[in-house]
This record gives structure tokens, C-alpha cells and sequence, in this order.
């Protein structure tokens, strides 16, 4: 038991690294087609991140629709919008706009920080057992049924709207 | 493994968000960032989700509402990038900063 828990714990800090590292590449590279792929580290280490929560179905739908889908249309998006490939150092906002947004993240992070180590200590998480699919979906269609049916007809919207805003007339 | 080692990932991935929303000014960079951040409350959502599971095993409220986060995420980016393909179609560039017909 205890040597799995180095496992996972070693295995937490290395992707969290990982996502760290490709969430700052995602802010600041100066290539819009390698922010896209950086976003990908991120979101595929947020993937095994959840599969270390023993939370298996959220893990699988993240590699669906996000990398499946969101990466891919935002591939559409920049190509669509004819973005330089290669560099371009026109992507950012002036000097002193990047300052106060650093100043406000960090601002930000010790906040949360402080609040976070404050208010959860060392809470443990205890045996984590695997949260089954079947008891994510009969959650879902029992208890959560109204926000899954207000949520498809957002989707719906969504797709009407998108495709009134980008129709050409 | 700490409830809090999640949560501290969580609160550094979605500090790096708000700066690329603040710092950015290509619409679709300002799209990404802003999918860093909602990615980071759903690690948020399944710790304490996981966190809660082990006390009572029928409760997955957690993962619930992270598949809800993901479902409005993808709605979102999809009218986010319309909007992006329109502004650049009427002014030949996505720079958040040419989009000021507001200011009077």
C-alpha cells in the first residue's frame, strides 16, 4: 500500500511539472500553432491527473472532447484566421499590460495559496477506490437529470449560434 | 497523497490562465487561456469529488459537474472561435485590441 502511494505520488509531482511547464509555453511562446500543442501537454497531464483521482470517466471524456475536439478546432481557428506560422511577436499586449497581469496572477496564486494550505491542512485523502461509470451515469440520470437536459439544450444553442455567427451572407 | 497537492496544481494552472486572458491580445491565445482555466476548476471539482467519494460511496457529485464544465467548455470555444472567425473577417485581424468600437 504504501509503495503505491510513493508510485502515485512521484507519478502526481512529474506530470504536475509537466503541466506547469506547458501552461507558462501556452502563455508565452510567440508561436500560435505551438501554444496549441502545448495546451495538448496540459490538458493530457489534467487527463492522468484524474485517472490518479481514480476517476476513470472524466479522465476518458477529457481526452475525447478535449483533446479530440477542442485542440482540433482550435487548429481550425488558427487556420482559418491565416495566423503567421512561425513566430510572430505581435501576440502580446505592451510591457506594462503583461507586468500588471503577472502582478495580479501572483497576487492571485498567494491568495488561493494561503487560503487553500490554510483552510485544508494536510487533509488525506484516504483508499481511494475506483468512482465506477455506472454510478457516474446513474448519478446523472437520477439526481442531475434536469441540469443534463438544460445542458443539451445549451449545446443546441450553441451550435445554432455558432453557425449563425460564422455563416457568410 | 494531500487533498491540497491537487488543489495548489489547480490554483498555479488557473494563475497562469488569468495571465495569458490579461496578457494576450491574439483572440484565440485569449481562448486557450481561458480553457487553462476552466481545465483547472475541473481538477478542482474531481479532487473534492474523489475527496468525498471515499467517505460516501455514492456520491460522485464531483465528476458530475466536471463532465457539466467540459460540455459548457466545448460549447463555449465553439461560439468563442465564430466570434474570433467573424472579427477577423470584418477587420482582417484578431487583435482583442482593434475590437474598441465601443469606446466612444
Amino acid at each position: 500500500m504504501l509503495a503505491l502511494l510513493v508510485a502515485q505520488n512521484i507519478a502526481f509531482y512529474i506530470i504536475a511539472v509537466m503541466m506547469v511547464f506547458g501552461a507558462i509555453r501556452v502563455v508565452t511562446t510567440k508561436n500560435v500553432m505551438h501554444a496549441a500543442l502545448w495546451l495538448v501537454l496540459v490538458l493530457s497531464g489534467a487527463a492522468a491527473q484524474f485517472i490518479l483521482l481514480a476517476a476513470e470517466f472524466v479522465a476518458i471524456t477529457q481526452v475525447l472532447v478535449y483533446l479530440g475536439a477542442i485542440i482540433v478546432l482550435f487548429l481550425f481557428g488558427i487556420m482559418l484566421t491565416r495566423a503567421k506560422t512561425g513566430t510572430d511577436d505581435d501576440l502580446d499586449n505592451k510591457k506594462s499590460a503583461k507586468f500588471i497581469g503577472a502582478g495580479i496572477g501572483l497576487a492571485l496564486f498567494g491568495l488561493m495559496s494561503y487560503s487553500l494550505i490554510d483552510g485544508f491542512k494536510d487533509t488525506e485523502f484516504g483508499d481511494l477506490t475506483v468512482q465506477r461509470t455506472a454510478e457516474v451515469s446513474d448519478s446523472i440520470f437520477s439526481t442531475y437529470l434536469l441540469p443534463f437536459e438544460v445542458l443539451s439544450v445549451l449545446l443546441l444553442a450553441a451550435l445554432i449560434g455558432a453557425i449563425v455567427i460564422a455563416r457568410r451572407d | 497523497m494531500f487533498l491540497n497537492q491537487f488543489l495548489l496544481l489547480a490554483a498555479i494552472l488557473f494563475c497562469i490562465g488569468v495571465y495569458g486572458v490579461l496578457a494576450r491580445k491574439n483572440g484565440v491565445l485569449v481562448l486557450m487561456s481561458i480553457e487553462l482555466i476552466l481545465n483547472s476548476v475541473n481538477i478542482n471539482l474531481v479532487a473534492f469529488g474523489a475527496y468525498w467519494h471515499v467517505n460516501d460511496m455514492a456520491n460522485v457529485t464531483g465528476q458530475v459537474f466536471a463532465l457539466f464544465v467540459i460540455a459548457v467548455a466545448a460549447a463555449e470555444v465553439g461560439v468563442g472561435l465564430a466570434l474570433v472567425l467573424l472579427i477577423y473577417r470584418n477587420r482582417q485581424s484578431i487583435n482583442i485590441d482593434d475590437v474598441d468600437m465601443l469606446k466612444g
